[in-house]
């Protein structure tokens, strides 16, 4: 296989973007993501869907003209690639088909997207309860719509799953909302620079409105989730205003906003900045998404989380970036290409710590009740970490060794956060001085006689 | 007993089916469905459970990061439902408990 000038992971916006704009530029890229079309989740199944889902709404058919400019002599997009190591020549490994594959090339654009953040509750793990942005994910792949469904948490894709759902004709049956007035109230010094995004605001103003005229049961201030099974139904128990409410339903979706999917960025050694704001870690980069390793660059929500539309703006900084670092020319020439999208990011980030503020993570998911699992995969309370930590545990590696948390098939991914926060609130020390797990490769599930084989034929 | 899916399909035109065996029953999915979209259309039932408590699970995430999607797909086990698209003749059942990820496998 020739060797690309640039191998791009993810084909999300960002990376749909950022290759776009590198072909253009003239670079061979080779795009690597492990879905079976291009899109990310935002834009999930978007070469299939094309306009017709017209339920998802607007936002979702702007992924068709960034599907589109994949086709292009320049990109080869390895579609079903789940990209498991990034080695600091830099190598990228991945598994095609149960097969792996080693490729290098001088420039690596990580741009993997985000992740829901993990929602850890009292039956949290019984079937009918899922992240809202995976029912999503079900209304985008496969037609399939949630019924008898409760949507439980904060967030603007909260809103924004409610009013898919009411546009496709089975709205949801009631909103249980974290926020609190508190939010609110915090979040309006932020809202001056909002108004940047005057459109962005008005669209939120206009999905809420939807919502009200669809009339469904809104609970607010809600706090103590707890869902148990009852007659083969789901029983949502939670309290808002100082009264308890039980809701029979099918399913709870919840949702807390989303996160950066970190697993690779900190696997090859990119440093990463707890964000104080979005309660996660970011990796560490500049305004033109170069990290502190050679080669290795973040775009996307998987540097930060700003949305579709910054996502896509940086695919396209990032990528002239890096034509100017391949060719040699002076980074300055990539600020004059960039005006326009510079722009759109600069409209995504005006409105960002309004939301960050307003719909921020109730202080319960992060330090849940004892009786309460944390790690689904090997079925750990958050009260076996507060007793791991009394009996002297103080570092993250502690824990895992005496417990076992995060050590199952899904590597942390939906526990890592709550384990860190618990423990910096049980040891009362910031987050960022409490650090972050530690990744390794491979980030995803490889069986080793795959990784022999390709030692051999390497 | 709950036998429906929480789910609904909206039929909006015509697709490619696939036929599928789940846990012994004869069905069809789309073909362009992963595996643990076929299955929670299938219906509400647990399609695994966990090695440490035997808690039933169904498929979570849908995006690749929580892995209670596993299932044993034409005999091989620990496959991950929502990373990989159905095929005609497909076999899928349910997985009890949990079996090393490394266990190498053929194919
Ligand atoms: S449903 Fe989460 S990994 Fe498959």
């Amino acid at each position: 296989m020739a060797k690309p000038d640039l191998i791009i992971i993810g084909a999300g916006p960002a990376g749909m973007a950022a290759a776009a704009t590198a072909a253009n530029g003239g670079l061979k890229v080779h795009l690597l993501d492990d879905q079976p079309a291009a899109g990310g989740q935002v834009y999930r199944n978007i070469t299939r869907n094309q306009d017709r889902l017209t339920h998802l709404g607007p936002e979702y058919t702007k992924g068709i003209p960034l599907a589109d400019a994949l086709d292009h002599p320049n990109i080869t997009h390895v579609a079903g690639a789940a990209v498991w190591r990034i080695d600091d020549t830099p190598t990228v490994w991945y598994s095609l088909h149960g097969k792996s594959h080693a490729i290098h090339a001088d420039h690596v654009l990580i741009a993997t997207g985000a992740q829901e953040r993990p929602v850890p509750f009292a039956g949290w793990t019984l079937p009918g309860v899922m992240p809202a942005g995976a029912a999503q994910i079900l209304m985008k792949s496969s037609d399939l719509l949630p019924k008898d469904a409760v949507l439980a948490g904060s967030g603007p894709l909260l809103y924004l799953i409610a009013v898919q759902m009411i546009e496709a004709g089975q709205p949801p049956v009631a909103m249980v909302e974290t926020q609190t007035p508190q939010m609110m109230m915090r979040a309006v010094r932020h809202l001056p620079r909002a108004l940047l995004d005057r459109q962005q605001i008005f669209k939120g103003l206009a999905m809420l409105r939807k919502i009200r005229a669809a009339r469904i049961p809104r609970y607010t201030a809600a706090h103590s989730f707890k869902a148990q099974i009852q007659d083969d139904l789901l029983d949502f128990e939670f309290t808002s205003k100082g009264e308890t409410h039980h809701l029979k339903c099918a399913l709870v979706l919840s949702h807390q906003g989303i996160i950066p999917a970190t697993h690779l960025t900190r696997s090859a050694g990119i440093p990463h900045k707890w964000h104080k704001a979005q309660q996660c870690w970011h990796p560490d980069h500049d305004t033109e998404g170069r990290t502190a390793r050679p080669g290795l660059w973040v775009a996307g929500d998987s540097a930060g989380i700003l949305g579709a539309d910054a996502a896509r703006a940086q695919g396209v900084i990032t990528a002239n970036a890096i034509i100017c670092a391949v060719r040699g020319l002076r980074p300055s020439i990539a600020s004059h290409v960039n005006a326009h999208a510079i722009n759109h990011r600069n409209r995504a980030q005006a409105i960002r710590a309004f939301l960050d503020a307003a719909y921020a993570v109730p202080p319960e998911i992060n330090t849940p009740p004892d009786d309460t699992i944390l790690c689904r995969c090997e079925e750990i309370t958050a009260g076996t970490i507060r007793q791991a930590i009394h009996d002297g545990a103080t570092e993250l590696r502690h824990l895992k060794t005496a417990t076992r948390i995060g050590m199952g098939p899904c590597q942390g991914r939906q526990c890592d956060l709550s384990l860190t926060h618990m423990l910096a609130a049980q040891t009362q020390r910031p987050i960022a001085t409490v650090g972050m797990p530690r990744a390794r490769s491979p980030v995803r599930p490889v069986s080793l006689g795959e990784i022999a084989a390709l030692e051999q034929t390497d | 007993m709950m036998t429906d899916s929480r789910f609904f399909r909206r039929e909006n035109g015509t697709y490619d089916t696939v036929c599928l065996q789940i846990d012994g029953v004869q069905t069809h999915a789309r073909a362009t469905d992963t595996v643990a979209a076929a299955l929670l259309a299938f219906g509400p039932a647990p399609t695994r459970t966990t090695g440490i408590s035997q808690s039933p699970r169904t498929p979570f995430c849908m995006m690749g990061a929580c892995f209670d999607c596993l299932v044993t797909i034409d005999g091989r086990p620990n496959q991950q439902a929502c990373m990989i698209t159905v095929q005609d003749g497909m076999c899928i059942t349910h997985q009890a408990g949990f079996r090393p990820l490394e266990e190498p496998h053929d194919g």
